[in-house]
């Protein structure tokens, strides 16, 4: 997409005389820094930090600032003369239009990429702004598969889509299943009602018939829901082997301790991006209500020592490791990498860094990057289970520290 | 759907939750029938009232059901100096002003929130959190149970505190007729922010009620708003008995229609009872003429 | 012609501004506070003039927001002809919740639950139908031509938000001197009265409300168009509602520029918070809630009530005119 003709492009023209790279007209005006200095780079980071999705967006910030702070500790891009990362924070509100108008401000202080975005809504919003400018984006966390089918060619998708999540769900379940003799043959889904909870539902509603299993009931749910005993109730009324949630946080903590007062126990419970299933968070408030649920979700990879390592320091700041930590920390990591590689902060340059990107130095179990059409094709959730008191990774194999513990013990 | 081992426990569910709903709605209508204002502020108060249950047990260690009491008193004094010191003055006495006061305000604590906590999703994990009563096919969990309980008992209090006190008769008589309550000598100023407390006071009690087994972020009272509205309209603007009843039915109306159209669909079912019942009686079930 | 000559300088001035800065954050922040104030003057309309609040006009935005998107999604219309009929079908949605509400002889707070109620059966209904998605919400495929109403630039968004705003600049100076006006306006201060002088109360607010929806629906219409991406929460959630009724109170409820006035006051302030609390998330909030306070509590008649009364006490301090009361 080119520029509007009105727009001059004076960071060019005084790129092009040797002044450095200088942040010209918008509402922020940058200092002028001096040649001595290797410029900093100037990286958006987009987040929900407040509204409905603060938590998740202020983990996601911990998670792209923590890599930024390493990065410039280590040194900075070494291949820009050591140049540091200078992270333009933004609050995208929980909304589409909160988001757009970050986008548009980070445009303005031009920075040379942004990252983030968390909610599918807000990614979707931000990636296409971003793209009136060329500006590379790279997605954290958002699944919806339209992400990448739009054919942008500035969005990148770190982490994995809905059809690749499914797909591995259905094909863990399926093995776990084989190997615990088949115990189970019927599930009940409960899901929330919005972009993630519906989209995942319909595909599980497809394929899990084909994979021998059937659907006992479909329930969807709101977000907030402000009480899940009707739909325990339910669950309980069609004895399902198998309890397929998929929603957000506070309404699995509910779901959860409801179907433990009601002593709902089925043979599993089978959680597809479950939004408390594999969190550190809910195994410390909740272990009797956590113990054995199995969730197919974004996960580090459990042998690589740098995730131990960021891990161990997160923890010592107070806050838990969830996924919106280490996606964005990898997702950043990334980006300084394609930075290095293409040795600018050109962002067509970053962006062709970006498309040929190998990276394998981040902390997720994908193996090295590869983007096709903007989706790293390597991205896959894992499956865990809550064993003991701490979360174990099942499957694959490659990964695993555990075995699945499949049916599930009486209580 | 239609055995009794569903409906039955699905109904009883229904009054539960219609219970603390009804509790919600009930300060909502005394602040409505009396100051005539529309409480925007008050789902946030709900969450503040509920994050104050919350470190009362963390910190201090008290249980919620403890804490309703001083909680209770506290919340009446941050309600009546609201009103007394905020809404009244800024709203100038005009409902549109006043209506965008309640709507600051509730941003403002919302935000407060935000800040001060942070958006984690804090919970509590009481003994006996998981108790249950068996009533035939029915599980009921203790805490909903006495939460019940509890606000029957609020709603009977606050009726006769209505009927039988001074300030009562105050309050009903400022709700009926402003000028000549004024004109009987009775400070009006005060009594909107007596009526203001109070109404913060039922939240209060309420966040007590709820946290045993809901949880809390800055934006967790938000999603009773909207039903307690509905309630207080359904049982006639001012009316507390109005409230308590509405309030069970909207519980099992919600209960009900979740069972047979889905959780998410099912929402609807209250909200066109509640246009059906509006359409065909504007005053509510209880209500005086608009 | 002379009562239209302020709406004609505030357009120009506002038309003037691409040509004064290139900066795509200044034009993206004024489509947005255009657009508030688009949907706000709707409301203006019907709870300004007509004294009927309702909290639930996310429900003709939401409806002209989804009319346009499964259009032209799902049976491949041309966007502007989706834009049109996105419109009616708002002015539609409005006319039927007025005719059940005013028939039914709802006011005051009533009529305005009621409202909130229909907008929230509509957002449910929309978050499990399939033809919108259901929950995943309509995706308007990126097009950047000006047949599909999609543009590179942010510019002619501009133009067209601007020239819907001028237009319902427009409606309401010429309702404001029309004979429907002062019906309006008589049953808003008194309704007995103005029915007992022959008004028919129920046709003046339903045609009030029918055109509030219709113009409510636009900005629906052009939110479509602006961000490509509609759910729901989205098209009928309660942030749209409050949006509307925030921007006309604010700039002075019941006067042509209100609303404009209120969306471009309300928002600067949004983004002059925001630059105050970067570190503190939520901290903007609070500061742009008490300053929202602030206003009502100096501001009784709304932005626009300020201007007057400076403009009065410049022109004719020693005026032999009443007061002008509040609306």
């Amino acid at each position: 997409m080119s520029r509007p003709y009105w727009s001059v492009s004076r960071r060019r023209f005084l790129q092009s005389t040797g002044l450095g790279a200088v942040a010209v007209t918008g509402l922020v005006n940058a200092p002028v820094v001096s040649r001595a200095q290797a410029a900093a780079v100037k990286v958006g980071v987009l987040h929900p930090v407040s509204g409905a999705l603060s938590y998740s967006g202020q983990q996601g910030r911990l998670g792209a600032t923590m890599a930024i702070d390493e990065i410039n500790a280590a040194g900075g891009i070494k291949a820009l003369g050591g140049a540091k990362i200078e992270a333009v924070l933004g609050d995208a509100q929980s909304t589409p239009e909160g988001g757009n108008a970050e986008v548009e401000k980070m445009n303005s202080a031009e920075v040379a990429a942004i990252v983030g975005g968390y909610a599918s809504a807000i990614c979707l919003a931000a990636s296409q702004t971003a793209a009136r400018y060329d500006l590379p984006y790279i997605i954290d966390v958002g699944v919806v598969d339209s992400i990448v089918t739009r054919g942008l060619k500035n969005t990148f998708r770190f982490g994995p889509g809905f059809g690749v999540i499914a797909k591995t769900a259905l094909d863990n379940l399926v093995s776990i299943n084989d190997q615990a003799g088949k115990v189970a043959k019927t599930a009940v889904i409960v899901h929330e009602d919005s972009a993630f909870g519906s989209g995942l539902a319909k595909l599980l509603n497809a394929q899990l018939p084909d994979r021998g299993f059937q659907v006992l009931a479909t329930i969807p749910h709101p977000t907030p829901t402000r009480d899940f005993n009707n739909v325990v109730l339910q669950i309980k009324a069609q004895n399902p082997d198998l309890v397929i949630p998929a929603n957000y946080y506070n309404e699995y903590v509910l779901l959860a301790r409801t179907m433990q007062q009601q002593h709902v126990r089925p043979k599993g419970i089978y959680s597809v991006l479950g939004g408390a299933a594999s969190s550190y968070k809910f195994v410390k408030e909740f272990p009797e209500a956590a113990q054995y649920i199995m969730d197919c979700n974004h996960w580090f990879d459990p042998k690589n020592p740098k995730a131990i390592e960021l891990k161990k320091k997160v923890e010592g700041k107070g806050e838990f490791f969830t996924y919106e930590v280490y996606m964005n920390y990898s997702c950043v990591l990334l980006l300084a990498d394609a930075l290095e590689r293409a040795a600018s902060a050109d962002r067509a340059k970053i962006t062709a860094a970006l498309e040929s990107s190998t990276f394998a130095g981040h902390v997720m179990p994908y193996g090295p990057t590869k983007f096709v059409n903007g989706q790293n094709q390597g991205a896959a959730p894992v499956n865990t289970q809550v064993l003991g008191n701490d979360i174990q990774v099942i499957l694959p194999a490659a990964f695993a520290s555990a075995k699945p513990v499949f049916p599930m013990p009486p209580a | 759907m239609l055995s009794p081992a569903i409906l039955v426990p699905a109904v009883l569910n229904g009054l539960m939750t219609g219970a603390v709903y009804a509790l919600i709605a009930l300060g909502l209508t005394l602040i409505y029938g009396v100051l005539h204002i529309i409480n925007f502020a008050h789902g946030a108060l709900l969450t503040a009232a509920m994050f104050a249950a919350f470190f009362a047990y963390k910190v201090l260690g008290l249980d919620p059901y403890l804490a309703a009491t001083p909680l209770t008193v506290l919340f009446f004094g941050l309600g009546y100096a609201l009103q007394r010191f905020v809404i009244g003055p800024a709203g100038h006495g005009d409902d549109r002003n006043i209506l965008l006061v309640t709507l600051g305000l509730a941003i403002v604590i919302e935000n407060a929130l935000l800040v001060a906590f942070r958006g984690d999703t804090r919970t509590i994990n009481l003994p006996y959190a998981f108790d249950v009563i068996e009533v035939g096919t029915a599980f009921l969990a203790v805490p909903r149970v006495v939460a019940f309980a509890v606000v029957i008992l609020v709603t009977l209090a606050l009726w006769l505190f209505m009927r039988l006190t001074d300030t009562g008769k105050a309050i009903r008589a400022v709700a009926k007729e402003k000028f000549g309550a004024e004109l009987s000598g009775i400070d009006v100023g005060h009594i909107y922010a007596v009526t203001f407390g109070l109404g913060t006071a039922c939240v209060a009690v309420a966040a007590c009620l709820l946290i045993p087994s809901y949880y809390v972020n800055p934006t967790a009272g938000n999603a009773f708003v909207l039903i307690a509205f509905t309630i207080v309209v359904l049982g006639g603007m001012g009316s507390v008995a109005g409230a308590l009843i509405a309030g069970l039915f909207v519980g099992v109306v919600e209960s009900l229609s979740g069972l047979y159209l889905g959780e998410s669909l099912g929402q609807i079912g209250i909200f066109v009872m509640f246009i059906l019942v509006l359409l065909l009686r504007p005053s509510g079930l209880f209500g005086e003429r608009a | 012609m002379k009562a239209f000559m302020p709406i004609a300088v505030v357009v120009a001035l506002l038309a003037a501004v691409p040509f004064v800065t290139a900066s795509n954050v200044v034009l993206n922040f004024l489509v947005v506070a255009l657009l508030t104030a688009l949907v706000g003057q709707g409301w203006n309309l019907l709870g300004g003039y007509g004294g009927q609040y309702s909290f639930g006009h996310a429900a003709f935005f939401g409806t002209g927001a989804y009319a346009t998107a499964i259009l032209q999604v799902r049976y491949g219309v041309n966007a502007w002809l989706g834009f049109a009929v996105g419109i009616a079908a708002g002015a539609a949605v409005g006319a039927v919740i007025g005719g059940l509400s005013f028939r039914s002889g709802l006011k005051g707070s009533y009529f305005a639950l009621v409202t909130l109620a229909f907008a929230e059966v509509l957002r449910i209904v929309a978050s499990v139908a399939p033809i919108t998605g259901a929950g995943v919400g309509t995706l308007i495929k990126l097009d950047l031509r000006p047949e599909a109403l999609q543009f590179q630039s942010r510019v002619p968004f501009y133009w067209i938000i601007l020239g819907l705003v001028a237009v319902s600049l427009v409606i309401m100076r010429m309702i404001e001197d029309s004979r429907f006006g002062a019906y309006l306006v008589a049953l808003r201060e008194n309704e007995d009265a103005a029915g007992a002088l022959g008004v028919n109360t129920t046709l003046v607010k339903l045609a009030a409300m029918t055109v509030s929806a219709a113009i409510a629906a636009a900005g629906g219409c052009f939110y479509a168009q602006y961000f490509l991406f509609i759910d729901a929460g989205i098209a009928y959630g309660p942030w749209i509602s409050i949006a509307a009724l925030l921007a006309p109170i604010v700039g002075g409820a019941g006067t042509v520029f209100g609303p404009l006035l209120g969306a471009l006051v309300v928002k600067t302030l949004g983004e002059a918070t925001k630059l105050v609390a970067v570190d503190a998330p939520g901290l903007d909030l609070v500061i742009y809630g008490c300053v929202l306070i602030l206003i009502v509590a100096f501001a009784p008649s709304g932005i626009a009530g300020l201007l007057r009364k400076a403009w009065q006490r410049i022109t004719a301090p020693k005026s032999l005119q009443p007061e002008q009361s509040h609306g």
